[in-house]
Formats: structure tokens, sequence, C-alpha cells
């Protein structure tokens, strides 16, 4: 034990290191990972496991690595997928009851390309329901606990995902992203998370939730991490027709520490005072003097259509998902209900008894907008204003490289707080959701505490501009050492 | 637009093949009337002449060659079904036998 635990908590370049220069073997980083999870069972963060064959595969890597053959920075390396990304032969519940016995027949693209670069899956990693939730508390398996303080959620939907990154249980796991489900939780849970572009990752094997807005991206404690991560998962795939047909940049390679010589936009609209946490306002101005005494310049810009975020996502969003979920019906996979009177009566209680009561709420909300008579003042409105919240975006970055603002309003709320009124719940997401809605990458990363809680830094780029942000965020690392804070022992 | 009752929320029910009891009919009737209320804020922003965005990120239909790959084995494929036989998924009878 001891030396490979302590290896778990950090960085992919020292496990390369220790794995490349025989102090640790992948089959013991593995068991390493495997106990932490155990021992931490009750933040609730991985949903299973599969120890057997994440035992041999780690053999494997051991052998390949003692040959000097390792395939990638991920080889031999324990990580986690959400539970929505499919691994053949393994569940993928998505927290849901409606999939409590799905046994995936395939692979997800990211989950072939991890396994071709020697990744070692160890297991799956809790979230809201069907990525509906912005704190891990709509879940079969219980809310997923903040490893900073565990009466605290994790935010969501990818809570389990961060928390199990910041409680040193894995290195690197993978999330979704639909309306901030990879940056909110990272922001809350003080780890690194990254939106890659629309397009950027295949979504094959990803379960559908919103299918314009739905990105798979990495958590990791690094910059770097993430970027290496990218790199592996990244890519076009002809069975992702929205995928985009680019090469895969080699992000790491830009990592020079140089922001001298960019702009900076931060868009007024972010920084209002009002239902602002002051803390989280002081560590992000603070981030970006440190930016600016690095040469890095700012300019104020404006994405006035930012207040319509919230309610253009929730109707486009909830859209996509009735019409998505609407292939759970009990016939081809999933739950059924017993004895069906007829085959109405089938899709109606195989529906009813699997989904949870926020999964209903938004099949409910998207079937409501499309219905006849409300399509247009609905949807086809949401639709136009995402173009305008688009245009917001290409207005500023005529005059900036990248856009920096606060991750989320607030550090991570209470467990409950606010699990009974759905629009507040919504509006924890009003930094984030408008990224989804133009498409563009978009990373969170530690700035600092408040009251104990880490704060987000949510770094924006333009369009397949993933070099940007992950640059300006490696050169934030090396000027501050917020991304080395660790949970409190113990909590 | 208007307020939204439990009969409007037992109507999309239906289209969207979930049954509900009457207090999950009320208290749905009263998160959406709440959720659509801060919707409405969209009427005020003019949108004529506007196109819809339907993707964030424009393509042009990609293409890719039209070679022949392997199907899912059907017996994997219905591996999943809560019931099946052989290789069809079992449904509720839906058309009466004649005579």
């Amino acid at each position: 034990m001891g030396q490979a635990e302590d290896l778990l908590a950090k960085g992919l370049a020292d496990q390369r290191a220790a794995l490349d220069g025989g102090d640790v073997s992948a089959s013991a980083l593995v068991d390493a990972s495997l106990a932490r999870i155990e021992a931490t069972a009750s933040l609730s963060a991985v949903v299973s496991t599969r120890p057997d064959a994440a035992r041999a595969e780690a053999e494997a890597a051991a052998q390949r690595i003692a040959e000097g053959g390792a395939r990638s920075v991920l080889d031999g390396v324990p990580i986690l997928l959400k539970d929505n990304i499919v691994q053949a032969g393994e569940p993928a519940t998505c927290a849901s009851r409606i999939l409590e016995n799905f046994v995936s027949p395939y692979d997800a693209t990211v989950t072939e390309k991890l396994q071709a670069a020697g990744a070692i899956i160890v297991g799956r990693a809790n979230m809201d329901e069907f990525a509906m939730g912005s704190s891990t508390e709509n879940t079969i398996y219980g809310a997923a606990h903040n490893p900073w303080d565990p009466t605290k959620a994790c935010g969501g939907s990818s809570g389990g995902s961060a928390a199990a990154v910041a409680a040193g249980l894995v290195p690197v796991a993978l999330g979704s992203d639909t309306g901030g489900s990879i940056r909110q939780p990272a922001g809350c849970c003080g780890v690194v998370g990254l939106k890659p572009t629309y397009g950027r990752v295949s979504r094959w094997g990803l379960v559908a939730f919103a299918s314009s807005l739905d990105q798979i991206g990495p958590f990791g404690r690094s910059v770097a991490d993430c970027a290496a991560t990218l790199e592996v998962i990244a890519g076009y795939d002809e069975r992702d027709s929205t995928s985009v047909p680019e090469d895969v940049p080699k992000w790491t390679a830009a990592l020079d520490g140089e922001v001298a010589g960019l702009t900076i936009g931060l868009p007024e609209e972010y920084f209002v005072e009002e239902g602002v946490d002051p803390g989280v306002l002081a560590r992000v101005r603070e981030a970006i003097g440190e930016l600016e005494s690095a040469g890095a310049k700012t300019v104020p810009v404006s994405l006035p259509h930012t207040e319509h975020a919230i309610a253009t996502y929730y109707v486009i969003a909830t859209a996509e998902a009735s019409s998505n979920l609407a292939r759970f019906d009990g016939v081809r996979y999933g739950r059924r209900a017993d004895r069906p009177e007829d085959l109405q009566d089938l899709y109606m209680r195989s529906r009813s008894e699997g989904f949870g009561p926020e999964v209903k709420r938004r099949i409910l909300l998207g079937t409501y907008v499309l219905s006849a008579g409300y399509y247009d003042a609905y949807y086809g409105k949401a639709q136009r204003v995402r173009t305008l919240i688009r245009r917001d975006f290409d207005r500023a970055f005529a005059s900036c490289d990248l856009i920096v603002t606060p991750t989320m309003p607030e550090t991570a709320f209470g467990l409950g707080e606010k699990s009974d009124d759905p629009l507040s719940m919504y509006l924890s997401d009003v930094y984030t959701t408008s990224v989804n809605l133009a498409g563009l990458p978009g990373l969170s990363m530690p700035c600092g505490l408040s009251n104990g809680m880490p704060v987000g830094l949510q770094l924006i780029g333009k369009p397949l501009d993933e070099a940007t942000i992950l640059r300006v965020g490696d050169a934030f690392e090396r000027l501050t050492d917020h991304h080395s804070l660790r949970p409190p022992e113990g909590a | 637009m208007s307020t939204i009752g439990p009969e409007d929320v037992a109507y999309v029910a239906q289209l969207a093949r979930l049954a509900l009891t009457e207090d999950e009919a009320r208290a749905m009737a009263r998160d959406l009337e709440q959720i659509l209320g801060h919707v409405k804020s969209l009427d005020a922003l003019d949108t004529e002449g506007v196109e819809p965005t339907a993707h964030g990120f424009e393509l042009a239909t990609p293409m890719r060659p039209d070679h022949p790959a392997e199907p899912i084995d059907p017996e994997l494929a219905v591996s999943n079904a809560p019931a099946a036989q052989g290789t069809a998924f079992l449904v509720p009878k839906v058309l009466e036998e004649e005579g």
C-alpha cells in the first residue's frame, strides 16, 4: 500500500514516471484504486466496480510496461467512467431504475480509445439520473457527498466523477456535460473539468440526454492531465455524424506557461454582485489579477443574452430529452412492468415505475414545449434565442482570445438544500449553459476557497480552440498552487 | 400561454406515456407553471427574422465510404430484452385473433 495510494493522488506525469521506472506496478496502482473506492464508499462516488477484469488488464499492462512498451500516458492508470458511458459486458444504469439490469452489448468510442491506450477502467461513477440535475442527488444509489464537506453536494450531474478525482480514488475520470455537468461539479469539488467543443469527442455510446448539447470530457487534478486525456479520447468518428472531422492537436505540447499577448474577455453580465457569493467573486478577480501580472491583457466584453440562457436551455434540453427518452419503453431493454394488460399499459407502467421524479418532470416539460399549439411559442422561440446567444459569443471573441468567468455563483450547496425547488436548482447552472448552447469549449479549474469550499474559475474558448484555454489554465497552475489543495483528511 | 392545470399535465403525460397519480399531476402542474413562468422571459426578446439554431457547431453532412460491416449479433441485440423469444422481442398482443 502506501506508495501506490500516495501516487493515486498525484498527476499522470508522476504515475507515468513511477510505472515506467518500475517503482510501482500497474497492478499495485489498480489495487490501491479499488481499495480507496471501497474505503470511501460513504461518499457514494462510485456505483460499480469491475475488480477481476481490471486486475487482469492491469497485469497485462504491467507486462507491457516492464518490456518498455507503454502504449500511452494512460497505460496502466486506473480511470472511472460516468455511468452513462457504455462498456461492453458492463452495466450502464444512468443511475436510473429503468436501466437497473442493463448490460451494454457494445463499447462507447471513448471506451475503445481508453482501452486501446491501456487505461484500466476500474468502475463507474455516480450521477444524476440520465444526467438531469446539478447535485448528484437524483440517483438510485443515494446522493454523492462532497469530499470537502460530506454535508455538501458534489454538484452534478457528473458529481461522482468529480468527487472520485478530488478524493484520490483515480487520477482521471470521464463525465458528460450538457449544461454544465462537468464544469459545475469540477468547481464544487476543486478539480479540473473540461467540456470540449461540441463534436470534438464522439458521443457514440454516451446515453443521449440532449443530443445537440451533450459532450464527453475529462476530469483531472491538473489542466495538463485533462489535456493528455482529451488527446486520447478526441477525434472524428464515423459512428457519430456530429463529430467534427478535424485532426486532434497535440494539446499537451502547447502548454508552455505563456499568457503574454493574450487578451481575456470579462463579460460584465457574469460579474454582477447580486446573488453571487462575495468570496467567489473575490477569488475569480484575484485569479484574473494573476494572469494580468503574467502579461495577459483584459478587456470588458458583453454577453447581453446571458440572463436568457437558463430559459433557453431548459426548453431545448427537455425537448430533446423527451424525444431521446422515448426509447425506454419496456420492450427492447430496461425495466418492464409486470403483467401488462396491453401494449399501452406496458409503456405507461414501465416508464412510470422506471423514471424518477426529475426525469418525469423534464420529459413532461419537453413534451409540453413540443406539443401542438406550443411548439413555436416555446421551442421555436428558444432555438432563435440560441442564435442570439451564439452571436453574443461571436461578437465578444472579435476582441478577445478567451473569456474568463466564475464557474458558478456560489460554492457547493448543502445536500437537500435545493431538491424541493427545481427552478432554483436549474439556476445554479447560470454561468455554464450558454457555453453548451453555443457549442464552445469550457474549462473549470480551482482558484482558491471561499468559506473552506473550492471556487471554480471558468475559461471559455473559441470553437475548436481548446488549446488556448488549456494553455492559460496550465499557466495559472504555474502561477499559483490552488490546484494542489486537497480536501481535509477524513472529511 | 395559459396557466397549467392538472388536466394539461394529464394530457401531456398521456403523450409521453407516463402515468401520474393525482398528487403527482398537481405537483407537476405547479412545477411546470413555475418553470414556464421563467421561460416566458424569452417573450421580451425580438426574434423576428432570426434563424433558429439546431446545433452548436455548424457542419456539412459528412460523407463516408459505403462499405459493408458486421451488424450486431441478433442474440446480443436481444440480450437485454425483458421478454424475448429467439431473436424477437415479445410484446403483449396488439391484434385480436380472427374467428
